[in-house]
């Protein structure tokens, strides 16, 4: 059984925003009207998240996507008081939109705030109607919702494998932010898979887990920037 | 029929209200019943439109529903538990209150729980909480626990009522099919009353501890995520706590209310408010005692992700709010109630305004300043309530005080046959436990 696992290289990620844009056509993520967002009601599934530090004129910014972390050990699972939150044998933090009551308690159990509500029925601009993508469920107002790593690309793979009467191999499966990533920060693979890129980069010695300490095993790792930067100072 | 117990003789006050009703009465109720209508009125368009409507947001998605959730649940253990506890430990002064202490815990129970409705985003599916019960869920604790609560309360409401309501089928004649219906037959032979007495104090028994759970596990939805100043153990004792105290002040001021309008004066007199005053001051220290532990304990820690709460509530965008509380909660309270002189029926009861208020910003303050600040550094939230928010807290406050005036309509809301089995019975049974208390005469000569 897979164990599908993320890793984003922080010395790659220019901040581009190109991941956030690809999981929002991918996965129907409908629009925040300027004043909605202002309210603070944008759904990203994928969010770059910018921290400025330092003072002027010595200022680094820094980038950081946010994708759902897949935990292991799941805080959101836990709460769920009617079990629309769970993991699949893959390890995947699904959420089963017809069963949620939208109590939010999950969304404010997740550490990594990556779990979003739906304010009002969701509405897209006549034109982008006929580009939605069939492949993934509209939710309905009143449901929570997250990053799902495009589990229906999942599917869709395993079918296409199965088609060819052959193994799901290394690259079928790709969620659309890495597949999006012009600089190549992302990698997407099997963690179980001892000669896949994503469990070779797991060892890395820049790799981290977001908030590791407190327990919940995301399958998300970043690698640490300081490769690049090293090289630039030398 | 002639039994001595069934005229209502020197009682007659408790109830008038039943038997008149004023002009006050039906202005006062019309007020109410407008302020929900209005209220429902509202919750149909939130139902309609969603709950984009409420200032709810990301990454606060709580706000003040599940305050008032908390608020009232707290608000209910008032009555039974005071009730049952001052009947356990046979205090005499409680015959005038538990009636209307009762009430009150089943009435706010009923509310607390239409909070929770009023925050889901698909209460259509409510029922999936029966259908899939996820029993890992401090929610689903919440949904067990409450309603055991409301139950068993509702049989420690009914129960001491029936004298009552077969006191009324025999004296009126309204509602006559009503109250015999309700009355279940009862005659008053010995055999009901030793049935009843019994029945009445093991309901006593079972609903402490189920009391004591309903608060503790409402904090437990806060306190089993890991979020910062959400995750502390202090968290049971301290809601439960601060619920009794909430309670007992939700208590004075409806006693005082009910001997304002209904003229019952002569049963819920100065030593009433006194001595809940003297348990309101306990409480007032013991809620201190618990606030200042779990802050202390934050700020020696100094964890920068408890950090940023505390100092949200301390000296941050929270702090009126934080002072606010303190002072409604603490300063005031302890200030009118420990001088003996100015702990009256007027001291008590601002008092106890007092605490209600500073208690709901307490609930307020411990839902949103842990939701504005999240681990990662996103950007920061902001939540007001909106006046969809505010209606529908306002129709909650207004439903109740209807409700309870209905109530108070159509049962004595003082315990006819407590009262006077207290003048009957309780007197000396009371001269006979404090005999027994000390040592036989014989022994002192001895």
């Amino acid at each position: 059984m897979p164990r599908w696992g993320m890793i984003i290289d922080l010395d790659k990620c220019t901040g581009c925003q190109a991941c956030v844009v690809a999981c929002k056509v991918e996965n129907n993520v409908p629009f925040a009207e300027p004043e909605q967002a202002a309210l603070g009601r944008v759904i990203a599934w994928m969010d770059v998240i910018t921290t400025v530090e330092g003072d002027y004129p010595n200022v680094r910014v820094r980038h950081m996507p946010r994708p759902c972390m897949q935990c292991d050990e799941p805080p959101c699972i836990k709460v769920c008081p009617v079990s629309a939150t769970y993991k699949n044998p893959e390890g995947l933090v699904g959420q089963i939109y017809p069963r949620c009551i939208g109590c939010r308690y999950c969304t404010n159990a997740c550490p990594y705030t990556v779990k979003y509500f739906n304010w009002y029925a969701p509405q897209w601009p006549e034109q982008m109607e006929s580009y939605l993508n069939p492949d993934v469920a509209i939710r309905p107002k009143g449901v929570v919702e997250k990053c799902t790593f495009c589990v229906q690309r999942l599917q869709k793979a395993r079918e296409q494998a199965r088609v060819e009467n052959r193994q799901l191999r290394e690259g079928d499966y790709i969620p659309a932010c890495v597949e999006s990533c012009p600089s190549n920060a992302m990698y997407f693979g099997d963690l179980d898979d001892p000669n896949s890129k994503v469990a070779s980069l797991a060892e890395n010695a820049r790799a981290f887990l977001a908030l590791e300490e407190l327990g919940t095993e995301p399958k998300v790792y970043y690698l640490r920037e300081g490769e690049w930067h090293g090289r630039a100072r030398a | 029929m002639a039994e001595p117990g069934h005229e209502v003789g020197g009682d007659r006050a408790i109830i008038a209200p039943i038997l008149e009703t004023g002009r006050n009465f039906y202005i006062t109720t019309g007020i109410l019943l407008s302020i929900v209508a209005w209220a429902v009125f509202v919750w149909l368009l939130q139902l309609r439109h969603g709950l984009g409507m409420t200032g709810l947001n990301y990454p606060v998605m709580w706000g003040i529903y599940i305050t008032n959730f908390v608020f009232f649940i707290g608000l209910s253990h008032a009555g039974t538990l005071i009730s049952a506890i001052l009947r356990l430990c046979k205090a005499e002064w409680r015959r005038a209150i538990t009636r209307c202490a009762e009430v009150l815990t089943v009435l706010v129970l009923f509310i607390g729980m239409s909070n929770i409705i009023l925050d889901l985003g698909r209460e259509d599916r409510l029922l999936n909480v029966l259908k899939h019960p996820h029993l890992r869920s401090p929610l689903l604790w919440d949904v067990i626990s409450v309603s055991t609560y409301l139950i068993a309360s509702s049989i420690y409401l009914f129960l001491p009522l029936i004298p009552d309501i077969a006191l009324m089928r025999d004296f009126t004649t309204k509602r006559r099919w009503f109250y015999r219906t309700l009355a279940l037959g009862w005659s008053g032979t010995p055999r009901q009353w030793r049935v009843l007495e019994r029945a009445i104090t093991v309901m006593a028994v079972i609903v402490l501890p189920i009391a004591v759970s309903v608060h503790t596990v409402v904090s437990w939805v806060f306190g089993m995520t890991i979020q910062p100043m959400w995750h502390s153990t202090i968290f049971g004792p301290y809601f439960v706590a601060g619920a009794i105290f909430s309670g007992i002040a939700a208590l004075i001021v409806t006693m005082a209310v009910l001997r304002w309008a209904y003229g019952l004066g002569e049963y819920f007199k100065e030593v009433h408010f006194r001595n809940l005053g003297a348990l309101l001051l306990v409480m007032t220290l013991l809620w201190f005692y618990f606030t200042f532990s779990e802050f202390l304990t934050t700020y020696y820690g100094g964890e920068p992700v408890h950090m940023r709460v505390f100092d949200a509530k301390l000296w941050g965008p929270y702090a009126p709010l934080f002072w606010g509380m303190v002072l409604c909660c603490f300063i005031i309270p302890f200030g009118i109630l420990a001088p003996n002189r100015t702990r009256n029926i007027p001291g008590t009861v601002i008092a106890s305004i007092f605490v209600m208020i500073g208690m709901w910003l307490e609930r307020y303050l411990i839902v949103v300043p842990t939701l504005i600040n999240p681990r990662l550094p996103i950007a920061r939230g902001v939540y007001y309530p909106t006046w969809v928010e505010l209606s529908l807290t306002a129709g909650c406050f207004a439903a109740f005080i209807l409700l309870y005036a209905l109530f108070s309509k159509v049962f004595p809301i003082i315990s006819v046959w407590e009262i006077r089995e207290g003048r009957h019975q309780g007197i000396e049974e009371a001269m006979e436990r404090i005999k027994g208390y000390l040592p036989a005469a014989e022994t002192r000569a001895a």
